[in-house]
This record gives C-alpha cells, structure tokens and sequence, in this order.
C-alpha cells in the first residue's frame, strides 16, 4: 500500500509540476497583450494611456526577462502569492477566486451530488425493470442531450417569465441586503433555486444513463450467471452488479468535484448567477495573464487532488486494486 | 444536548435578524444595468477602471455636458469662461460640501489640478501646456496656460473629478493610483453602500449640496446590477427587476409596446446616437494606401441595409463626416455636399476603373494594376453579433463590384491586438469615436499621429500617415470653439478625411437604453428630455444625475 500510494504522489508530483509550467507559458505566449487591451478601452486625455501602461508594466514586473519572471512566479506560488489581477486591478488574484468560488460551491456541489446519487439509483432502477426502463430512458436522454444553455433559457422562460415563480437572475433580489435572516435566506434560496435546478437535471440524465448500462452489463457477466445457476437471489447478484457498476461512477463524481473550480459558466451566463466560471472566461479573453494562472492552479490543484482521492477510495470500494499492489494477484 | 443548543441558537438569530433587513422599499430603489461588467474593484477616481459611478454619483466635475444640447452646465462652477487668451476663470458655487462635512473650495480644485503635476497620473499631459492654477480666491480659480488646446479643454471641463484636498494630501505619491479608495468621500449625491459580486449598490446623500440647487434625486438607493447577458436583462424587464436597461437588445422595436418599454424616440432611431461605428481601412498595406481605393469602397457599401437588417432601425445611418450631436456645428455643408459618399455601387467600380483597379486575369474578381490578386479580410471580435452581421453586409456589398473581401471573428482580445499592432486589412472600430464636448477628440482619434509604435492604442489604427492633416488637428485643437479660424480648420479636416478616406463612417452606435415604468416615471424621452438615460461609466454627468432628480415614483 505505502509503494502504491508514494509512486502516486510522485506522478501527481509531476503532473503539478508540468501542468503549472504550461499555465503559466500558455498565456504569455497567447497573442493579446493585456495590457493594452485594457487601455484601448479607456477614455483618457492623450497621453495618459502611456502613462498608464508604464505604471502597469511597471507594477506587474512585465519589463523583466522571461525567465526572471517565471522563476518569480514559482517564489510567490510557495509563499502563498498568485499576484494581482490586471483586469480587476488592484484586486488580488486570491480574493477574487475567494470572493467568487462560494457561489460555484453552492451550485455545483449539491447539484452533483444529488445528481449523481439519485440518478445511480434510478439508472439501477431503469437497468433491472423493463417497464421503468421505457419510460425513464427517454426522459434520461432527453436531459443529457439537450444542449444546456436552450434547456436553462427555457426553464428560466417557464419558471421564471411564465409562472413567474423563481427570479432569473442574480444570487439575491435588489433590495435585499446580505445578512443572517430568514427573509434573506428564502430570498437567496429562491434565486439559487433555478440555477441548481436546470444543473441538477441536466446532470441527471447522464449519470443515470451510465448507471444503467453498467447494471446490465454486470447482470450478463459470466459471475452473475454463475451466482445465478447456483440459485442465488436476484437482489442479492443486483447487489453485486452495483457496486462493480459504481466504480467509474466514482471516478466521474470525484472529477465532476475536481473541476467545480471552473464552475458552470453557462450556468452563470444564463442566470448572470456569480462565480468563478464566467470570470475565468473574462480572464482568457482578455488574457489576464495572473487571474488566468490563478484560476487554472486552483483548478490543477482540485482535479489532482480528487483524483488523488478516487486512487484511495479506489483502494477501499475496489479490492482488486488493492490487492494488485500489494502482490496478493 | 450540544446540537439542540446550537440549533436553537440559529432559529433564534434568524427571527431576530429578519427584523434587520435595512434594505430601501423597492419603490424607492432604481435598478440599472448595462454600464457594469464585473465586479468592483477599486472606488479610486484616479484609476480609470474604477466603479462604475465614481465619476458622477460620488465625485463631481467642475461642469456637466448635454450631448443632446450640447451645452456645458454649471455643476460644482457656478460660471466659468475665458478672461484673456490663456486665462480660464471658474467660479465655484459657495455651500458645496463633501460628504464628510467639509466644504469644497478653490483650494481643492487647485490641489486635484496640481496632484497632476507633481506625480504622473491619467492628466498629467494637461500640464504640457498648463503653467499655473491659481486660487484667486476661496471660491475662484484661474487655469494659465502657456498655449490652451482649447478643444481638448471643453472635454476636460466636464472630465476631472474634484478630489477632496484633506483627504487625499495624506496619500503618498507612487498610491495614488494604487489605493482603492474603498470609502470614497467626494461631493456627489449619492454613497458607496456596498459591492457585491453581482452588484454595486449606492445611497442617497440627503444632505447633498445639490439639493437647494438642482432638486433632490428621487431614488434613495440605485442598484447597478451585472448582467452578462442581454436575453438576462430582457428577461429582468419583463419580470420588473430592472428599472432602466442600457444594453443593445435585439427586438426591441417589436417588442417594447408589448411589455410596456420607453425608449428614447417611440420610432426610429428609437436611441439617442453614441458613437461612430467606422470601417476602418489599413493604409499600410495596398492597395488600402490608395486613397482613390479606399473612397471608392465608400460607394460600395449601402449602409441603409446595416441599419435595417442588423439594428432593425435602432440606429440613423452616419452623416459623411462622421460627424453628429454636438459635433454637427462644425459640419460644412458645402464640403459634405462636395466630397461627402453615398451608394452607388457602379460608380465605386468606375472610380476603381479609372484608378487602374480591374480584373486583369478574368477569375471575376479586380486585381492590382500589375495584376496581382486583390484580398481582404475584414474583422471585428467574435461574439459581437450585431458587427458580425455588419461585416458579412460589407464583405457582401465588396464582392458585388468585384472586390473579394471576407469577413473573419477573431476573439476579442485577438482582435485588440491585430488592430492594435497593424496586422488587419479592415475592422469595425468606435472605441474612441464616442460624443464628446468638441469634434477634436474625434479626429483625433480617426486621425491620430502617433503611430510610429507596436502598440497604437490612440486611435487611427489604419496607421494612415498625413502630417498636413496632424498638423491640422493640432492647429484646430488650439483654436477657440466655433471661431471663425477653427470653422476654417474644421472644413479643411473634414475635405481631408472625405478625400483621403483612412476610415469610412457608416452608422451611430446607439445609447442603447430602455426603461420600464412599473416603478418609475417620467423618464427621459425626446419629447421630455428630463435628463439622459444612461448608467454608463462616466456618462453620469451628462445629464443621467438629472434624470435621478427629474423621476416619479409610479403611483
């Protein structure tokens, strides 16, 4: 176990290694230089832009080598400092990604998590009933495959304009000011409703599809054939079909988990909904090179780590790979 | 037992905190959008990307403009004007206070004018030319300059916020661009409340200076509200979550009887004109350095088709010159009539003939006297839907005399750094070309000269190269408005620009706005221009401060 879990480290070791290299060349060499693509946009008197643009040179240390600047990057990474956004100028890059990262948490979260268990369940469900089955596959595949920002927009246009239930927009009316009260938390709630909603659903179909195949597939291997002809109980050869089924289940969850950084931009576009996807967007367009860096190491980060985390449930829920490295097989 | 504790303890700071909601009545809150796109990050009015409303709501300037009369009224001034060549004289209204209490006098003027001098900041370039501001009392200031840019001086009129002396004299030099100014103290009627992620909030001063003068604003809390999407804020009109909405919303002549939207006319153009949306031509690469070339594209295009296919009306076609609002008391008519273009694709493709531009090798498509093939691409940035469709307009109506022109999206900070660093053949362009106190800063910014660089980031992005026509700006810009020298200088402009042709006006962007009256009324409109619609940055001042004063909370 300690020889499986040290080559892992090593390897992510690595992976982090190169993967924040590329993070930070990627920009740099992209064409679009930041700098003046900000100042194209400002309205100042001549001669003010230069002097602008000497000040951010200046303040962002672009004036320095390459090299320097990269070797820079590394030093402040370790203590803790992902510098300054140049388009949110003065904000630092982490507040930003703090003040942001709440509202793709309280989104994505839930809406994965319910997703994922409630469509395992009714995708097992679809698997082992055919009557179930001819029903819930359609409606399954209709969610995975309707593209999401037309499945969002209409149920905001349903929800929203027509019944006029939810608000679409926004984390919390006009008028309300953030504060620990009930009128404010039904208010936040009905505003998150719809975004999480349209997430949750669109969601749904695809792992409940996955689900689904994985129960039959088991329910026809050669072991539950077998368990089958020496007379075991079918829920009992379900039960085993499940948790074979549920392990690239896991794999998925805990990448959907990983990348909640990037959050649901569409999401966040359809309902102008706060976070961090559409402000990474921003970012890669106007090739904030220091918000870009800082939102794509959060997000190397989540992903390694969660899959770091599958590599160790792994070891628990799937016997197999456990007992590989420690030479039982 | 811990968790019962706690528990309660949660219930009981709920009901207890429900009671502190101290948000205003919606009826006494505006919500806007349109003039925000991300979140605030700096409330420092030195640092040109601050909050949106810095300029206007918090802090305010010496005069606010009227593009729709184009006339500059006296704000934080009570009067100002010219006293001899190079003196400009202000005189201040008495009783202005900052919202701290302290009054707002010539020392402060004097103290932002001269902030400028001693540290670079965005208007240091003023004092290329300005030798003294000078407090000639507590409530007269007097700008001496060396030689006044005039034009460029009726721009900053209604430009520079006026910072309060005792708080930002404690600022050091190399922060004043720095510091974000997180509790803005300025002159304005309204306060920073708070910035949200998706938001910012701002406050009425009741105890505003304003009030015995111009009349109180209405809204006692004004919402700013990010919105990402236009289909978004649609969608907020329609639910009356929004107040005022100054995006660029396709449909809107269709729709606004419908759901009960004002916009500024009731028909066409619907929007008050913003800017100038040119075609601008790169005069560095052939044969767009022909000026007989480029002219001739001029007669190609039938803008009348932009303007009803793309904008459904919402926008006038451009006047030759380019010029419009304010800018329009320059306009020579004789010279628009003589040199000014209209459509009429079998001239373009005679004048192309006369210059020599014909189809040499018989593939359909004018080729290069010597022979060599002719093509373009033209550009604007990806995702601005309504310029996509313009240029594949364009590249259509250039195809149909023979010129093989096609459009192309690159992203949108591509584009910025193509058009920027000169590697284009033709964009749509109106960055600096929005309307403004003088024309100036219009040339000089179709025209500019400094163009011997990488990066051109002050306009004529064409990099077309003419020292009689700098000079010209240049001479124009140091002329007193509408004298007869700087009419004289205007006309030669424009006779330069219609011949020559560096970039080619075809429409006015609109000041897109449109507003629902669930809430509140009496909005602005042509025949009750009680202000300016507007919550763009830094358009505050041109008469937006007014419409807060001029609206009726709906009965």
């Amino acid at each position: 176990m300690g020889r499986y879990l040290s080559k892992k480290v090593l390897i992510y070791l690595i992976t982090f290694f190169f993967a924040v290299t590329l993070n930070w060349a990627v920009p740099r060499f992209a064409p679009g230089d930041p700098i003046s693509m900000l100042l194209s946009r400002f309205v100042v008197l001549e001669g003010g832009r230069d002097i602008l643009e000497s000040f951010f040179v200046k303040t962002f240390g672009l004036d320095q080598p390459l090299l320097q600047q990269y070797f820079g990057f590394w030093r402040s990474l370790f203590r803790g400092d992902l510098g300054i956004s140049i388009s949110q100028y003065p904000k630092p890059v982490l507040s930003i990604i703090r003040d942001a990262i709440i509202y793709d948490i309280i989104i994505l979260v839930p809406a994965i998590v319910l997703s994922w268990i409630i469509g395992n369940k009714l995708g097992a469900f679809s698997g082992v009933s055919k009557k179930a089955d001819n029903f819930l596959m359609p409606v399954f595949y209709f969610l995975t495959s309707s593209p999401y920002f037309w499945f969002a927009l209409l149920v905001s246009y349903l929800l929203g304009i027509v019944l006029g239930i939810f608000p679409t927009s926004h984390a919390y009316s006009a008028t309300m000011r953030p504060g620990w009260n009930l009128a404010f938390i039904a208010d936040f709630f009905m505003h998150w409703f719809m975004p999480f909603l349209t997430l949750f659903l669109v969601q749904l179909g695809g792992w409940a599809i996955g689900m689904r195949n994985m129960i039959i597939y088991e329910t026809n291997t050669n072991y539950a054939k077998y368990m089958e002809s020496l007379g075991a109980r079918e829920r009992l050869i379900r039960r085993y079909g499940f948790r074979n089924g549920i392990l690239p289940q896991v794999t998925g969850l805990a990448i959907s988990l990983g990348t909640v950084v990037s959050g649901a931009v569409l999401t966040q576009m359809v309902f102008s909904y706060p976070g961090l996807g559409y402000l990474m967007v921003q970012a890669i367009k106007q090739n904030d090179y220091f918000l870009i860096q800082g939102c794509f190491l959060f997000l190397i980060i989540m992903v390694l780590l969660a899959n770091f985390t599958v590599d160790i449930i792994y070891m628990f829920i799937d016997p197999r790979v456990r007992h590989s490295y420690s030479g039982e097989v | 037992m811990k968790a019962r504790w706690i528990v309660l303890a949660v219930v009981v700071s709920l009901v207890l905190g429900s009671t502190a909601v101290l948000a205003a009545e919606r009826n006494q809150t505006l919500i806007v959008g349109g003039g925000t796109w991300s979140q605030a990050t700096s409330w420092n009015p030195l640092y040109p990307n601050c909050a949106n409303g810095i300029r206007g709501l918090v802090y305010e300037t010496l005069f606010a403009y009227s593009p729709l009369t184009n006339e500059h009224k006296p704000w934080l001034a009570e009067s100002g004007g010219w006293i001899s060549d190079n003196v400009y004289e202000v005189k201040l209204r008495r009783n202005i206070y900052f919202s701290d209490g302290q009054p707002l006098t010539a020392a402060d003027v004097v103290f932002t004018y001269e902030l400028a001098r001693d540290n670079e900041l965005t208007y240091t370039p003023l004092w290329r030319n300005l030798r003294e501001v000078k407090a000639v009392d507590n409530y007269t200031v007097q700008f001496i300059f060396d030689s006044p840019n005039y034009q460029e001086w009726q721009i900053e009129l209604y430009t520079r916020d006026i910072l309060p002396k005792h708080i930002w004299e404690n600022v050091p030099g190399e922060d004043l661009m720095v510091i974000t100014n997180d509790d803005p103290v300025g002159s304005g009627p309204y306060k920073k409340l708070l910035a949200g992620p998706d938001r910012n909030v701002w406050v009425r001063d009741d105890n505003w200076w304003g009030n015995a003068v111009f009349g109180q604003p209405k809204p006692v809390e004004i919402v700013d509200m990010i919105i990402y999407e236009n289909n978004v804020a649609l969608g907020m009109l329609m639910q009356r979550t929004l107040d005022l909405s100054n995006y660029f919303i396709p449909g809107v002549p269709a729709i606004k009887d419908l759901y009960g939207l004002t916009t500024w006319y009731d028909g066409p153009p619907y929007m008050i004109s913003a800017n100038v949306a040119m075609l601008v031509l790169n005069s560095q690469r052939k044969p767009l350095d022909d000026a007989k070339f480029r002219r001739a594209l001029a007669f190609a295009v039938n803008p009348e088709i932009i303007v009803e296919r793309v904008f459904e009306r919402m926008v006038p076609v451009s006047d030759s010159t380019g010029l419009f609002g304010g800018w329009t008391e320059y306009r020579d008519a004789q010279v628009a009539e003589e040199y000014g273009f209209w459509y009429d694709p079998d001239l373009a493709k005679q004048m192309l003939a006369d210059a020599g531009y014909v189809d040499k090798n018989g593939d359909g498509w004018i080729d290069m006297p010597d022979g060599s093939p002719i093509d373009f691409e033209i550009i604007v940035p990806s995702g601005w839907t309504d310029w996509m469709e313009s240029i594949r307009i364009i590249a259509e109506a250039f195809r149909a005399i023979g010129i093989n022109a096609n459009p192309a999206f690159p992203d949108a900070g591509l584009y910025d750094e193509r058009i920027q660093t000169g590697d284009f053949d033709m964009c749509i362009n109106n960055y600096g070309t929005g309307i403004s106190g003088s024309p100036f800063s219009y040339w000089n910014w179709v025209a500019n000269h400094n163009i011997n660089r990488t990066h051109v980031t002050e306009g004529n992005y064409g990099r077309y190269d003419n020292q009689e026509l700098f000079d010209l700006i240049y001479k124009f810009n140091q002329l007193p408005p509408l004298s007869d020298e700087s009419l004289a200088v205007a006309s030669e402009i424009q006779k330069i620009l219609l011949v020559e042709m560096p970039a080619i006006p075809f429409w006015l962007n609109g000041m897109w706005a449109q507003s629902t009256s669930q809430y509140w009324t009496n909005w602005p409109t042509a025949d009750n221009p009680v202000g300016y619609p507007c919550s763009w940055a830094n358009n505050w001042q041109f008469g937006t401060v007014e419409m807060l004063i001029n609206l009726q909370p709906a009965q």
